[in-house]
């Protein structure tokens, strides 16, 4: 292995004043893809159409399935005047197309602004005389000039848990399980791991089949699937809480927000990306359950470590360069930690101040060895790795057009996939989603060399 | 229709039914979940084919995040417009005002670019916060010895038409900025053609075939200088008319230069967009060569295009674009595949377009207006068409309910335009109709199953 640079603990002064094809996206997304997670429900945006349009382009070039967000549709005279009317509107409108069950109802920039105050126009429509009609409305605030979209989605999640969760008085079996932003490939394999613990699992949210769902005989205006509102209210009097993401922990989430309101216990575990972080994963369920891990994840997990020693000589000393939310970079660096990769470079856009420390706790042994950098884009990215001798790239399809110029392989991971198919369909999560990505990795290394190569070796 | 909103029961019309009225150019009800954009997004997608111009959204990081590279438009040299810049103004430049940050930023692009000529956008909240934005631009104007030019794009500021001009009148600025010398009399500006996938690239080939000289191309590969020279050209092309027609205008105003509305999908209006401007100029062997490369042109793909419309003839489509314009070619367009039009709509549409798509079409064919998904879902299967032509937004609409769909919105990869694209556009109609996944999904299995019961 070559020298590796020295990390940077605090974030240096960027480069550039502008961001350069940024590595994030605003926070109303987030929370638009939040609620999609939840049954019955429609996302709505407070402010102008073009947000909800961006953001439905967006989402729909990922997951290729129907992605409807409502919007408020400021005008100019609301802007002036005030979103009172609009609002009132939007909603009214929503109800009597799609008679939703629950209306998440997301902040703009724009509404954030100019003082648009959710609680109090949502109050004001209860005052109505046909309140009673209403769906159920949860407001989060998401302007987009605060955080990125993993903080509007965190942030959507801690408003419906908050909004919606009650304490029976019995305690029940139901165990929250709060996820982050997956795939709905993960999120089905959480079900199917919980299931196969006998758990009671609430996922929150659920948008394994209202955004990965079935060819339709007749068009739903709200896709099946989604975690049913019942369940969120039963939050409250669950046995405890898990919840994934190393990032958070300074934050009121859900999780933390069910302990102080309603003393469910939380469980903070870093997103479950290879053995290690899903090992934790399945001690925690074990100690929950008082049950061993059932033989068939166990399999899984003897098979994985048996495809980490066949392939680790294509894997060692290789340089990662890997980007996206933090906690999913976190998760990333712990998988690619334990078979021999080193992540030259971690980087997001997102700036929670503790994705250094993070990174320290699942793969110490890389401290002082490589760069950690929040509030990251593409281009400074692209620069800061120009010396680092990097062979891959690791996370979304935008880093491509980085991968391009480097001239190394992008390995897609994450979200958006915008340029290849089945990007909702990746699995990162637990033993078999390391095995998806470790198969994906070798694989990639092997063409690269396979294609580099003048003899062009049939058998490797 | 009882699930339609009722403040959009007159955008929606049937033909035949009296008497005519169809609204159009009006704000989006609240609540809709229209397939509009926003007037940022008009001004964004015009102005994004100048290569060699950075495009600097001011505002929060979504606007310049959305937009990153999402257009085919392709660039035949720099590619500037290809990255995304954003201010990415924070909680705390909300409070203090964006216009340090947004002078910094300029400066240090510029310098790091070399750019020819700096676009800034305003976004929503640029509009709210009172920057000075044209004070900014102005400065590093004159610093910066290049324009730098504001685009006030305020999402809430309209529709995305305003957008569109917006767009033109920041671009208007830029025409007559260097001297028009030696350019010859038989010479054409291409508006509204955005390059996507090289379609510029043919044609312009066609016109220079003819003899005539293209000046600039002013949405698609575009250059700083040419648009700056624009105004040395004798007759302005005009696509996309309701992106374009503004600036147009405008020219003709200030320049007197004449312009003509062209199309350059499908046959018939292809080689009516090469004959109007022989007819033009008015000179014989302009006119004998545009025949001889229509005649050549067309007897190059007629054969295979009546092969497909063997199997073509008589199915049927629906169209919902954004512009009404490009809806005409493609109703003309399908015909030439023997497919018929039930359903078409756009976002934008004014009322001279939909008087013409209703001339255009045939009876109890829906005509639509800023429609949404669930009017559009409703509409597929109603009219059970095997074809579905929009954008991205409408995709999955077709596919969930097992319809076939063609992409012509402006993300698309392939050309369509010019008669090499019509052939693409015939193969890509009859790959979508033709496929056999149809026939296993649900939607067409319970049809199929009630047609045996009847």
């Amino acid at each position: 292995m070559s020298t590796l640079p020295v990390i940077q603990k605090k974030t240096p002064p960027p480069g550039y004043t502008a961001a350069r094809n940024a590595c994030k996206l605003c926070a109303p997304l987030g929370a638009m893809l939040a609620f999609r997670g939840v049954e019955g429900a429609l996302p709505f945006l407070h402010g102008s159409q073009g947000c909800a349009t961006y953001m439905r382009r967006y989402i729909i070039s990922h997951f290729r399935e129907p992605m409807d967000i409502a919007a408020s549709n400021f005008s100019e005279a609301s802007t002036v005047f005030g979103g009172t009317e609009t609002f009132r509107q939007g909603i009214r409108n929503v109800q009597s197309q799609y008679n939703p069950a629950l209306i998440g109802i997301a902040t703009t920039c724009l509404t954030e602004t100019i003082g648009e105050d959710l609680n109090m126009l949502m109050s004001r429509l209860h005052q109505t005389e046909d309140a009673a009609t209403l769906p159920i409305l949860v407001p989060v605030s998401t302007p987009s000039y605060r955080g990125t979209h993993i903080d509007g989605f965190h942030g959507a999640v801690l408003a419906l848990v908050n909004h919606l969760a009650q304490n029976g008085g019995q305690p029940r079996g139901q165990v929250n399980l709060f996820p982050g932003m997956v795939s709905p490939a993960d999120l089905r394999y959480l079900k199917e791991i919980m299931e196969d613990f006998r758990l009671e699992a609430v996922l929150l949210p659920d948008y394994s089949d209202t955004l990965d769902g079935p060819s339709m005989a007749e068009y739903h205006k709200i896709p099946e699937g989604g975690t049913p509102v019942a369940s969120i209210r039963a939050m409250g009097a669950a046995k405890c809480s898990i919840e994934f993401g190393r990032t958070l922990r300074q934050k009121t989430t859900a999780a933390s927000c069910l302990d102080q309101k309603w003393k469910v216990p939380a469980h903070r575990l870093g997103m479950p990306i290879g053995v290690r972080e899903t090992d934790s994963l399945f001690a925690l369920l074990e100690k929950i359950t008082h049950q061993q891990m059932p033989r068939k994840h166990a399999l899984e997990r003897g098979r994985l470590i048996d495809a980490y020693v066949d392939g680790h000589k294509y894997v060692f000393g290789k340089r990662a360069v890997v980007y996206g939310e933090e906690d999913f970079v976190v998760g990333m660096v712990a998988f690619l930690s334990e078979i021999g990769v080193v992540p030259v470079m971690c980087a997001s856009g997102g700036e929670s101040g503790c994705f250094a420390s993070a990174i320290e706790e699942v793969a110490p042994e890389f401290n002082g060895k490589i760069i950690v950098r929040e509030g990251m884009d593409f281009v400074t990215m692209e620069e800061a790795t120009q010396d680092l001798d990097a062979d891959f790239v690791l996370g979304s399809s935008k880093g491509y057009t980085m991968s391009r110029h480097l001239r190394i392989p992008i390995v897609r991971a994450g979200f958006p996939i915008h340029d290849r198919f089945g990007g909702h369909r990746i699995l990162h999560l637990g033993y078999r989603g390391a095995q998806h990505l470790f198969d994906l990795i070798v694989n990639t290394l092997l063409t690269k060399k396979q294609e580099d190569s003048p003899v062009g070796y049939s058998y490797l | 229709m009882g699930e339609f909103l009722q403040e959009r029961q007159r955008q929606i019309y049937r033909k035949g039914e009296q008497p005519y009225q169809l609204d159009c150019n009006k704000q989006s009800a609240s609540g809709s979940v229209s397939q509009r954009a926003c007037v940022f997004c008009g001004s964004r997608v015009v102005l994004y084919p100048i290569a060699d111009a950075i495009h600097l959204v001011h505002g929060p990081i979504g606007c310049a995040a959305y937009t990153w590279d999402i257009r085919g438009s392709l660039s035949s040299g720099p590619e500037l417009h290809r990255l995304s810049f954003s201010t990415d103004l924070r909680e705390i430049d909300v409070i203090m005002g964006g216009e340090k940050k947004l002078y910094a930023a300029l400066c240090e692009l510029i310098d790091k670019y070399q750019p020819k000529a700096a676009f800034v956008y305003a976004t929503c909240i640029v509009g709210v916060i009172g920057d000075d934005v044209e004070a900014v631009c102005k400065r590093v104007g004159l610093e910066k010895k290049i324009p730098v030019l504001p685009v006030h794009s305020e999402g809430f500021k309209g529709t995305k038409r305003d957008g569109y001009k917006a767009a033109c009148d920041a671009m208007f600025k830029l025409i007559g900025m260097v001297p028009a010398t030696n350019i010859p009399r038989i010479s054409v500006n291409i508006l509204g053609d955005f390059n996507l996938a090289g379609e510029i690239w043919t044609i312009r080939k066609y016109y220079e075939q003819m003899g005539v000289h293209i000046v600039a191309t002013i949405t698609g590969d575009a250059r700083v200088h040419d648009i700056q020279r624009a105004h040395g050209a004798s007759l302005n092309l005009v696509q996309c008319s309701g992106s374009m027609i503004h600036l147009a205008k405008s020219m003709k105003e200030r320049w007197g230069i004449p312009f003509k509305r062209v199309s350059y999908f499908g046959i018939e209006d292809m080689a009516q967009a090469l004959y109007d401007v022989a007819e033009f100029f008015d000179d014989k062997a302009v006119t004998a060569r545009t025949a001889e490369l229509v005649q050549r042109e067309l007897s190059a793909i007629l054969p295979q295009l009546n092969a497909y419309k063997r199997d073509l003839q008589g199915k049927s489509a629906a169209i919902y674009v954004g512009g009404a314009f490009k809806a005409f070619s493609l109703v003309r367009a399908l015909r030439t595949l023997g497919m018929t039009t039930a359903l078409v709509g756009s976002q934008t549409g004014s009322r001279e377009d939909y008087e013409q798509l209703r001339e255009l079409c045939d009876d109890g064919t829906i005509i639509v207006d800023d429609s949404n998904p669930l009017e559009l879902a409703s509409f597929l299967e109603e009219k059970n068409v095997d074809l579905f032509i929009g954008g991205v937004k409408e995709r999955p609409i077709a596919y969930k309910l097992g319809v076939g769909f063609c992409d012509h919105n402006h993300e698309r990869k392939e050309a369509l335009a010019g008669f090499d694209g019509m052939m693409n556009f015939a193969r890509e109609v009859y790959s979508s109709v033709m496929s056999p996944v149809w026939k296993l999904t649900p939607r067409k299995r319970s049809m199929n199953a009630k047609e045996r019961a009847a």
